[in-house]
């Protein structure tokens, strides 16, 4: 129990260094990639090309393996049907995004600035995590 | 293209997809913000203390960026505290409605070739670039 939560919290560690070496933690860096009409950004397209890269690779030698290291088995989604849930889930999700330029990682690792942005919408995020997992 | 950054970009990068792999090789878990949050509200016995874990240590990971002297020195946001409220909202109950967000579906779901995740990802994508375009072309804000 202990080891699985010290490999989460790693894990954790390196994903907000990722985020934070990035500068995917600052929405103004995410906003200027959304921006497809102004002052144009790649760098997300980058960020994210790379980390799929090293997950695809990554994920062909770990899920090869029989089981985790630290668990008895691979927790993988089953659904495969791409329903209206799903997209309409996606579309309110990338206005939320658009509006703030905060995703729910970056906006957690946020807090590392102390910055009052991150009271207004973290609790926000959670409350709205909290009412779907209630209602929808 | 002036604010173009394609190393820290890479570098970045590739150390999210460090960390998936990490958590999955270990664990046995997606690497999916929403979804490693959403299991805490409410919390299951036996299933809150590595999600716990895992947000602190984004926390963490950033905060040793900024101890190592990491360039980016503060957040630029640009939207008011009723916009990043509602925006909050949006995001958690979409997240959550749609099974994932950018690193669930947009990092570890397309890593495992998911067609829903490429559906999810191309949507979301379309409709932040589409309220960004709304938000600071046609109302001049932000």
């Amino acid at each position: 129990m202990m080891a699985r939560i010290l490999a989460s919290l790693s894990a954790g560690l390196v994903f907000g260094l990722g985020l934070a070496v990035s500068q995917m933690v600052n929405p103004a860096k995410v906003l200027a990639f959304l921006d497809v009409a102004g002052a144009w950004d790649p760098s997300l397209a980058l960020v994210m090309g790379a980390a799929v890269a090293v997950t695809w690779v990554g994920y062909r030698l770990v899920l090869g393996r029989p089981k985790p290291v630290l668990t008895e088995s691979f927790q993988l989604p089953t659904k495969t049907a791409i329903d209206a849930r799903l997209i309409t889930g996606a579309a309110i999700f990338g206005i939320g995004w658009g509006l703030a330029g905060l995703c729910p990682g970056p906006a957690i690792a946020s807090a590392a600035y102390l910055q009052a942005e991150t009271l207004y919408f973290v609790p926000a995020m959670l409350a709205g995590l909290f009412l779907a997992r209630r209602i929808a | 293209m002036e604010n173009f950054t394609p190393g820290s970009a890479l570098a970045g990068g590739a150390l999210i997809g460090l960390a998936a792999v990490m958590l999955m090789g270990l664990t046995g878990r997606i690497a999916g913000i929403s979804g490693i949050l959403g299991g805490l509200l409410p919390p299951a016995p036996g299933e809150s203390a590595w999600r716990a874990a895992f947000a602190v240590g984004l926390v963490g990971g950033t905060l040793l960026y900024r101890a190592g002297g990491g360039p980016l020195a503060s957040l630029q946001f640009s939207a008011t505290p009723v916009t990043l409220i509602a925006a909050g909202l949006l995001v958690g109950f979409g997240t959550v409605l749609g099974s994932g967000c950018t690193s669930g579906h947009g990092v570890c779901g397309i890593a495992r070739l998911s067609k829903r995740s490429v559906a999810s990802v191309a949507t979301f994508m379309i409709t932040a670039a589409l309220t960004v375009y709304v938000t600071r072309h046609l109302l001049g804000a932000g």
